[in-house]
């Protein structure tokens, strides 16, 4: 069974006990104060923010947001601590229990897997710790990072694979980016992950013993480190070993992993509260403030898509992990009235061209109304989807209105003269006797014959709805 | 002006005011006074006299402008070398931090530069604010001006030596269990400790944090009043400061009389008080009584679990607020260690002196695994017990009449039993573990000419009704005139 | 309430980073087992219905918004730094 452990970095301005700024990739040193680099006489005071963002992340995963909360000391030696004590919270922290719900892999890709909640522990607040450099002979320290405003999510040993865990962290860094809460960015860090892992043999109804995975610090690593102390723990059991409760450390260039310190030494840490710092009362005022500001999570929204646009789950399943895409979605697939086509234009043009130009999607020029315009374009037939493929390229590098782009370049589907295109469709039905009859018997379908003919004979310019209906148009008089 | 070095703060004000003084001559009259006496007494861990005379032309400058900040402007005021000020020394009195500069004011610090005190000098105490007599200090303890073969208490010892011996005419100390109350009663001055979150803490290095309170040392009732209005008031910095605005304690403690009902916890008279200070506090409450003030006995039942209490609670937090003394990013690294856990442990060792490192020990061990809710816990609730009974006994007085100290100031290595030096805290830790203020008021001398002093008790935030009521004893008595022969 | 005799020093020593010499182990023993045998009585005290006091006055919900101040200069911030390389604090390399 797998139990998570994430840290997320809140993004406030300031640190969590003390009001210099927070930041990722300053010059070492540069963002602390008494109080970061616990110099004498210095004393903490909380962050408002960090608060908040906890009481959010805790509603938008369903916990219990604790009436009173407090803070204690966590108290071991460690040069990145500051004050050899981290502030945490211990016996009673600020959310509990709670879950974050997983989707796992469909049996096709597309195809809806199976959704899970997945129990959550408990959530408390604490404060980061610098960051060590380690050299060939020494240790540097840098403690800008230290005080940084960090929630410890804590789930259930409730997973049973990696690819669980993947979806867990999948979810839950989603949630954290939609709260607003936490960008999440494992390579600045704003994510961190450990594991608890311990294996389960068939037929074995208690848990095995308890190793820690640490430094799982992206999310592949998370699934390839969790794969990889499974199998470890199998063969230590299979070659007749025991599995020794300890810590270990992944290293996802190489794929293996390390004993760091057996947990026999186990810490203690001496918790007391902090006498320097108040407990937080959270009354049912603070919560509703904050509710009203949380945001539809990823997994509700893809029910709701599937639902409201019928949109297909390949498309749904690209949509939700991105609040401002789906967002823009909404707003395209209201202005066209296509949800569809408004989807396919976003997954697989759009974000192709974003990806190729390395732009966000607040960057890109192409607003959903210009989005929405062209879908109309190709329904109504004014535009050809091979000549609207190019029209969004040039859009995306300009911002001008699709429309101003057909005219200017010729890209309007051609010919208003109808004589001509009567003259082209007759050519058609007359050349293929045989769809005539199919057609005449009641197969629909053989009207298609026809259309290459007369497409052919337009040079590719042809408005398709007006091709189908004076095709219809003729074959009713034969 | 003669005998500017004893003076207290008022009349000194006055004299600048009149311009029959200034602040540079002050200034040089308490430099002039520590170089002479320092030498025996030990109070000043450090002084810049360069910085101290800069700050008095300053203030000199901004009396003449017309611009004077009132009664704290240009008087020299002395900083237990616990305190923060930027670009200063700030030790504990350790040799963790012998060679730690500030590089930030604490906000009392800040406060009294506003009021345009002329900070002077770093006082000695005991390391870490650990101890009862300033013998505890890495660099010598301080002596008693009265009697230069005694302690002059602790820890603030150097603060009440300083200011007895006439080299500062007010000093700051810090009070975690007796702290300011004690030494003002060894070397007679009015020593207040203000009630828990009424001054901030911050840049007051941690000894006990829901305990410690900074307070001032002053000659007389009223100096002490100026001194707490300039240093009094909510601190955004400190989560544990207390919101509201701040009386005028100077201007209160004209506009109250009394009579007041004082309480006397029978506790406070058990066996182990010297007869001398139970007598002279006995003429104390005569004297109250014939001003017509009704005094009654309350007990404090819980008063024998106080000096327990206050050990596991102060100790436990110790422990954790000087984990930071690890050699890492200040203070004292052990030159030879093989890595760093040993550098930790060495640093450790070298750096703190025997008491600090004994109550580290004992604060880490009641806050160990298994150990926590039999002791720490345990203690938690039996504070609140402690705390009740003093809200219970203020059902019925104004406040409490108790001695300061169950004995007068001893000698210099008499107590060399750490039990025998925690039994000298009795009368005091309870007010630290209620958060109430309390001052130590002049009340006589022993027969061997030791000042005593005794402790009155206030309701938590109501300085003014204590300061009110020391005064009137004050106003009677002449104690706080006489000054020791040196 | 525990016994003294529980009391171990070479442990508690261990969790609070101190090299006690054995002449210190000795003397700290035997003045913290009086100090702890003193402490025994307040096993007496019911505490049973006692809430405990973690602060001498109870507020709640202290806090300051969420707007940064100046900190310290690197100089300031490293000025009392025992070793120091490239602006950061210099430590005996940390091996877990
Ligand atoms: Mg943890
Ligand atoms: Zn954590």
């Amino acid at each position: 069974m797998i139990g998570l452990e994430v840290h997320v970095q809140i993004k406030t301005c300031s640190k969590v006990f003390t009001r210099v700024a927070t930041g990722y990739g300053e010059p070492p040193n540069t963002l602390t104060d008494p109080v970061v680099l616990g110099l004498p006489g210095a004393l903490p005071v909380m962050n408002k923010a960090a608060l908040d963002a906890s009481i959010k992340a805790g509603l938008l995963l369903g916990c219990e947001i604790a009436p009173v909360c407090k803070w204690d000391r966590k108290n071991y030696f460690y040069p990145d601590s500051p004050k050899n004590y981290q502030i945490s919270q211990y016996d009673q922290p600020i959310c509990l229990g709670g879950s974050v719900e997983i989707e796992l892999p469909g049996a096709a890709r597309n195809l809806m897997g199976e959704h899970r909640q997945v129990a959550l522990t408990r959530i408390h607040l604490e404060e980061d710790v610098g960051k060590l450099n380690h050299g060939a002979t020494d240790s540097l320290i840098d403690f800008n990072r230290a005080g940084t405003p960090l929630m410890e999510i804590v789930s259930e040993p409730v997973m049973h694979s990696a690819e669980e865990a993947f979806a867990y962290l999948t979810s839950l860094r989603a949630t954290m980016i939609y709260g607003g809460i936490s960008d999440c960015d494992m390579e600045k860090g704003q994510l961190r992950c450990d594991a608890n892992i311990s294996i389960r043999p068939v037929g074995q109804t208690t848990l095995g013993t308890k190793v820690e995975l640490k430094n799982l610090n992206s999310i592949s690593y998370v699934s390839a480190g969790i794969a990889h102390e499974i199998k470890r723990q199998i063969g230590v059991l299979e070659r007749g070993g025991t599995i020794v409760q300890e810590t270990r450390d992944f290293d996802g260039t190489t794929g293996t992993s390390q004993s760091l310190r057996s947990k026999e030494m186990a810490h203690d840490y001496r918790y007391f509260p902090d006498p320097d710092l108040m407990p937080v009362k959270i009354d049912a005022s603070w919560q509703d403030r904050l509710r009203a500001d949380c945001p539809e999570l990823p997994f509700p929204k893809q029910r709701r898509f599937l639902e409201r646009y019928q949109i297909p789950f390949t498309l749904a399943s690209v949509l939700i992990w991105d609040r401002g895409l789906a967002d823009y979605f909404e707003e395209t697939a209201r202005l066209c009235g296509k949800p569809q086509m408004a989807g396919n234009w976003i997954v697989n043009d759009l974000l192709r061209e974003l990806g190729a130009s390395g732009q966000t999607l607040a960057q890109s020029k192409v607003r959903p109304s210009h989005l929405a315009a062209l879908v109309q374009l190709v329904d109504s037939g004014a535009v050809l989807t091979n000549a609207a493929k190019e029209i969004f390229i040039a859009m995306f590098a300009s911002g001008e209105t699709p429309g101003a782009i057909a005219e200017r370049s010729g890209l309007k589907a051609a010919p208003a003269d109808t004589g001509e295109l009567e003259q082209w469709c007759r050519d058609a039905i007359t050349a293929s006797p045989k769809a005539l009859a199919e057609f005449k018997a009641g197969k629909d379908s053989a009207i298609n014959a026809f259309k290459g003919p007369v497409m052919k004979a337009a040079k590719g310019k042809a408005n398709p709805k007006l091709v189908d209906e004076t095709l219809r148009r003729l074959l009713a008089q034969m | 002006m003669a005998d500017l070095i004893y003076q207290p703060i008022t009349q000194l004000a006055a004299a600048l005011d009149a311009k029959q003084i200034s602040a540079v001559e002050l200034t040089q009259a308490v430099i002039a006074r520590t170089k002479a006496v320092n030498g025996r007494l030990n109070a000043f861990n450090s002084f810049d006299e360069a910085d101290a005379l800069a700050q008095a032309g300053a203030s000199d400058a901004r009396r003449a402008a017309g611009q004077g900040r009132g009664a704290l402007d240009g008087i020299p005021v002395g900083l237990k070398d616990v305190i923060a000020v930027q670009g200063q020394p700030l030790t504990a009195s350790s040799r963790m931090l012998a060679k730690f500069v500030s590089p930030y004011d604490a906000t009392v610090t800040q406060q009294l530069k506003r009021a345009g005190a002329v900070l002077w000098g770093r006082l000695n105490c005991d390391e870490f604010a650990m101890g009862s007599s300033t013998e505890n200090s890495a660099f010598g303890p301080a002596v008693n001006p009265w009697d230069l073969t005694r302690v002059p208490g602790g820890s603030s010892g150097g603060s009440a030596a300083a200011l007895a011996a006439g080299t500062t005419v007010a000093t700051l100390g810090s009070d975690t269990g007796g702290s300011i109350r004690q030494p003002a009663a060894f070397c007679g001055l009015v020593g207040l400790k203000p009630t828990y979150g009424l001054v901030s803490r911050f840049g007051l290095v941690a000894f006990a944090s829901s305990l410690d309170q900074i307070g001032p040392f002053a000659r007389t009732v009223e100096d002490a009043a100026i001194v707490l209005g300039a240093i009094a008031g909510h601190d955004e910095r400190d989560s544990t400061s207390y919101r509201a605005t701040i009386p005028n304690y100077r201007a209160e403690l004209g506009g109250r009389r009394g009579p007041w009902k004082l309480g006397i916890p029978k506790e406070y008279f058990a066996a182990g008080l010297d007869p001398e200070i139970g007598a002279a506090v006995e003429r104390a409450i005569a004297f109250y009584r014939s001003q017509g003030c009704e005094v009654k006995p309350v007990s404090l039942p819980h008063t024998q679990y106080c000096l327990d209490t206050y050990y596991i609670i102060a100790t436990a937090e110790a422990s954790s607020n000087l984990a930071r003394y690890d050699g890492i990013r200040y203070g004292h690294r052990a030159a030879q260690a093989s890595d760093l856990v040993d550098l930790y442990a060495r640093s450790r060792a070298e750096g703190f002196g025997a008491e600090v490192k004994r109550r580290i020990i004992l604060g880490t061990y009641v806050l160990s695994s298994g150990y926590y809710d039999a002791y720490y816990l345990r203690a938690q609730k039996v504070r609140t017990l402690i705390r009740e009974d003093f809200l219970r006994a203020y059902q019925e007085v104004d406040a409490l009449l108790t001695p300061t100290s169950p004995i007068p100031a001893f000698k210099i290595g008499e107590k060399s039993d750490p039990l025998a030096m925690y039994l000298c805290d009795i009368y005091t830790i309870g007010v630290n573990l209620a958060g109430l203020p309390a001052l130590s008021v002049p009340c006589g001398f022993t027969s061997g000419g030791l000042p005593i002093g005794m402790q009155l008790i206030g309701q938590p935030f109501n300085e003014s009704g204590l300061l009110a009521i020391a005064q009137a004893y004050e106003r009677a008595h002449d104690w706080h005139t006489r000054h020791p022969s040196l | 309430m525990s016994q003294p005799t529980e009391f171990n020093i070479d442990h508690v020593a261990q969790l609070a980073r101190l090299a006690l010499t054995p002449t210190e182990k000795a003397q700290f023993a035997q003045q913290l087992g009086d100090v702890l045998h003193h402490i025994e009585q307040l096993g007496k005290v019911d505490v049973s219905s006692v809430e405990p006091a973690a602060h001498a006055f109870a507020v709640y919900n202290v806090w300051a918004d969420d707007i940064p101040q100046p900190g310290l200069t690197v100089d300031a911030a490293l000025q009392n730094a025992p070793a120091q390389r490239d602006h950061m604090i210099v430590v005996p390399k940390v091996v877990e």
